[in-house]
């Protein structure tokens, strides 16, 4: 048996621990803990922080929503993540890359990118895969971990050519430190010492396989060491310590100072609310009582309470970000829908020149839609 | 090592093995392009187990030739990465039987970062990797599994039969803006010589080459079976007075289907030799894409000459499983005298 996981209450499940480890500025009601860093960020980067962590947790409510609609295909839930998303995200310098996984839609929202286009795919139009000039986001990495060297891969490219102003914040599950790309990727980062910074989101659960099925140590964040880099734990539902946590490892691997490493690995301690995804049925797998424990950390909650205490949210500002949060969100489903493609994007940008075997295929193609209409397309095969 | 001779065209040349042509396709073209770096196992400081990277380090640094951690998907990941920062990587890998834990990096991201991205960000990289039997390796060492890329849209695959190609056919995979597989015959790396021009030159991703000109049959082969095709043909012309054409595709993705087809047309009879195994390689491919473009001048059964549906075997009987001249030869007069 494991020793570690029988320890704590039994209230208290084994994915929650309450260590010394753990950086946080708020409790779990959002009061500044006794002793606590606050980060040095301004009234109105605050209010940024909250209206996008807010506009997050709306955007996840209707995502689902207009799934259960057949409007959206699979989507991957964030709720209980969003703090540590935007936090992230804000944290960065806007020449800084952002390596997300199919989860973070808040992160690749809150640097730059707009809501419609992470509607687009899930409608089915890879025209939302399309990334704006001066957004400087990867695309949705899928297969588990492989975003891990490649982030490696711009730091060092950075590194080499002597623009180290530039950091790489790459995101990870907790199930991708499993994988042999999160070793290889952490192992290079810390033989070329380059400036990335790795966030793995633990929200506990890989699907239906918890934490502890993925690594017998103790945290995630120690297996920094044994790769010579930094590794620090944060409470991930608490959006002012992830802030200063993703802060500080930004501005090391930008800047380090005299002997200090450039990476860092972020363990940001958090829990996944709802499903993997839509496709999936977080009740045979877990128990509920174990969410109500992480509920009552919400970070919405959290950072809210946090802003009434300090004076800079009232509720007439919180209804008019409310307000606004909602309308952003439905203009962009909106305009998601009437979004409008052609089969010729099936050949667009396999290469940069269109091989003359594809466009064979896509003459094909065209020759058979107007031959036989397009609806013709979407009958039953029988 | 090699001398410098002149061509018949009076520009400088000099007489080099298909392997040391790599090494100077590598040299030219990182003197000419400060983003090309080399990365991998062992091709610093020891030039790569094959020599293929010989004095690069000496020549451009430890941060243009790297020794990476022996990893190889991370080797490829970090390629893409760097890729992204207007790099140009040209990572090897080993052997290519250990090319399968970079499969994901090359097949998931290499091969989709354009179309994933709309054309946004793309992946202009060469993967080198040596493939291919006959010089008495131990397991996994041997292998010719280029229908896995093949496969994969996004990817271009290159395999060179000769020196002069080597060094113009990895100069015009460098510049291609999309990444491309290059397949080295590790057989043939030391083989024999040609002169090969010392100033730059490309050789075409699109054009398959006609080694032979004949009439009575196409041989359709690239990489290390080039030779014993070559060695059939000639046997055969002498022996029995068949007339064989031998095609060198050298560019496996996208097929130079042009050059296919017409040979066909011309012959009415096509052999394909690879020693990949039979079962769904490249042959099948090249089997159908006949049938379908130029069926009405067929006046045999297409022929595949190939390695078996097995692993391949240690030395003792690779000759045996690699399609040698006698096995080529028995199969085009099959096909001649059907």
């Amino acid at each position: 048996m494991n020793m570690k996981n029988e320890a704590g209450s039994k209230d208290v499940p084994a994915t929650v621990r309450e260590d010394s480890d753990l950086v946080q500025v708020l409790d779990a009601e959002g009061n500044v803990l006794p002793q606590a860093s606050v980060p040095d960020i301004s009234d109105r980067r605050l209010l940024e922080l909250y209206e996008t962590i807010k506009l997050a947790r709306h955007f996840d409510q209707r995502a689902i929503s207009f799934q259960r609609q057949g409007r959206l295909a699979t989507y991957a839930p964030m709720t209980g993540q969003e703090g540590s998303q935007v936090a992230t995200s804000l944290a960065l310098a806007e020449q800084d890359w952002l390596f997300p996984t199919y989860r973070e839609h808040a992160a690749k929202y809150a640097h730059g990118m707009d809501l419609t286009s992470l509607f687009e795919p899930l409608r089915g139009y890879r025209e939302g895969y399309a990334i704006p000039d001066d957004v400087n986001v990867m695309p949705e990495y899928i297969p588990i971990a492989t975003q891990v060297p490649q982030a490696m891969g711009m730091a060092w490219g950075h590194k080499l050519q002597g623009k180290t102003d530039t950091a790489v914040l790459c995101h990870l599950g907790d199930g991708a430190t499993s994988e042999g790309d999160f070793h290889e990727g952490l192992n290079f980062a810390g033989v070329f010492d380059v400036p990335a910074v790795f966030v793995c989101n633990n929200n506990q659960w890989a699907i239906s396989v918890p934490r502890e099925r993925q690594t017998a140590s103790e945290t995630i964040a120690e297996k920094a060491q044994a790769y010579g880099i930094d590794g620090v734990r944060v409470d991930g539902l608490d959006p002012l310590a992830v802030y200063k946590v993703a802060s500080e490892a930004l501005e090391k691997a930008r800047n380090p100072g005299p002997g200090e490493l450039r990476p860092t690995l972020i363990e940001s301690v958090q829990y996944r609310f709802g499903a993997h995804t839509t496709a999936d049925d977080p009740s045979v797998y877990r128990d509920e009582s174990e969410e109500e424990v992480w509920r009552d950390r919400d970070p919405v909650d959290r950072i809210e309470t946090y802003l009434y205490n300090e004076g800079i949210l009232d509720s007439d500002l919180e209804s008019e970000i409310q307000d606004r949060i909602e309308q952003e969100v439905s203009e962009a489903i909106e305009t998601a829908e009437q979004t409008e493609t052609s089969p010729d994007n099936i050949v667009e940008h396999v290469y940069e020149d269109v091989p003359a075997r594809l466009e064979e295929q896509r003459d094909e193609l065209n020759r058979l839609r107007e031959k036989y209409d397009d609806g013709a397309f979407s009958e039953v095969l029988e | 090592m090699s001398s410098t001779a002149s061509t018949q065209t009076g520009q400088k040349a000099q007489s080099l093995t298909l392997v040391e042509a790599i090494q100077d396709g590598l040299y030219t073209e990182m003197s000419q392009d400060d983003t090309v770096v080399v990365l991998g196992e062992d091709v610093g400081k020891n030039g790569g187990v094959f020599r293929a990277t010989d004095q690069l380090y000496e020549e451009f640094g430890e941060d243009r030739v790297i020794d990476t951690p022996l990893a190889e998907a991370g080797i490829i990941g970090a390629s893409i990465g760097l890729a992204q920062t207007g790099m140009k990587p040209v990572p090897e890998m080993q052997f290519m039987g250990f090319m399968y834990p970079a499969f994901d990096q090359i097949v998931s991201h290499a091969a989709r970062l354009r179309s994933r991205s709309q054309g946004q960000y793309s992946v202009p990289m060469v993967i080198r990797a040596p493939y291919g039997g006959g010089i008495r390796a131990p397991e996994h060492h041997s292998e010719s599994k280029e229908a896995f890329f093949v496969h994969e849209p996004g990817l271009k695959v290159v395999s060179p039969s000769t020196p002069y190609d080597a060094k113009g056919l990895l100069a015009a995979s460098i510049h291609d803006p999309d990444p491309v597989i290059f397949l080295e015959p590790k057989l043939i790396y030391r083989a024999f010589r040609e002169d090969v021009p010392t100033k730059p030159y490309e050789v075409s991703l699109n054009e398959a080459a006609v080694r032979r000109e004949g009439s009575d049959i196409s041989v359709y082969t690239w990489g290390a079976m080039t030779r014993p095709a070559l060695i059939a043909a000639e046997n055969l012309s002498q022996s029995h007075g068949i007339d064989v054409e031998v095609i060198d595709l050298r560019t496996l993705s996208p097929l130079d289907i042009e050059t296919i087809t017409e040979s066909f047309k011309k012959t009415g009879r096509a052999a394909i030799v690879h020693e990949a195994p039979k079962t769904g390689g490249l042959g099948a491919e090249i089997a159908t894409t006949i049938q379908e473009e130029a069926l009405v001048h067929q006046e045999a059964p297409i022929k595949r000459i190939a390695g078996f549906d097995a692993p391949m075997p240690l030395h003792s009987l690779e000759d045996y499983y690699l399609p040698q001249a006698v096995r080529i030869q028995d199969g085009i007069r099959e096909t001649v005298d059907f």
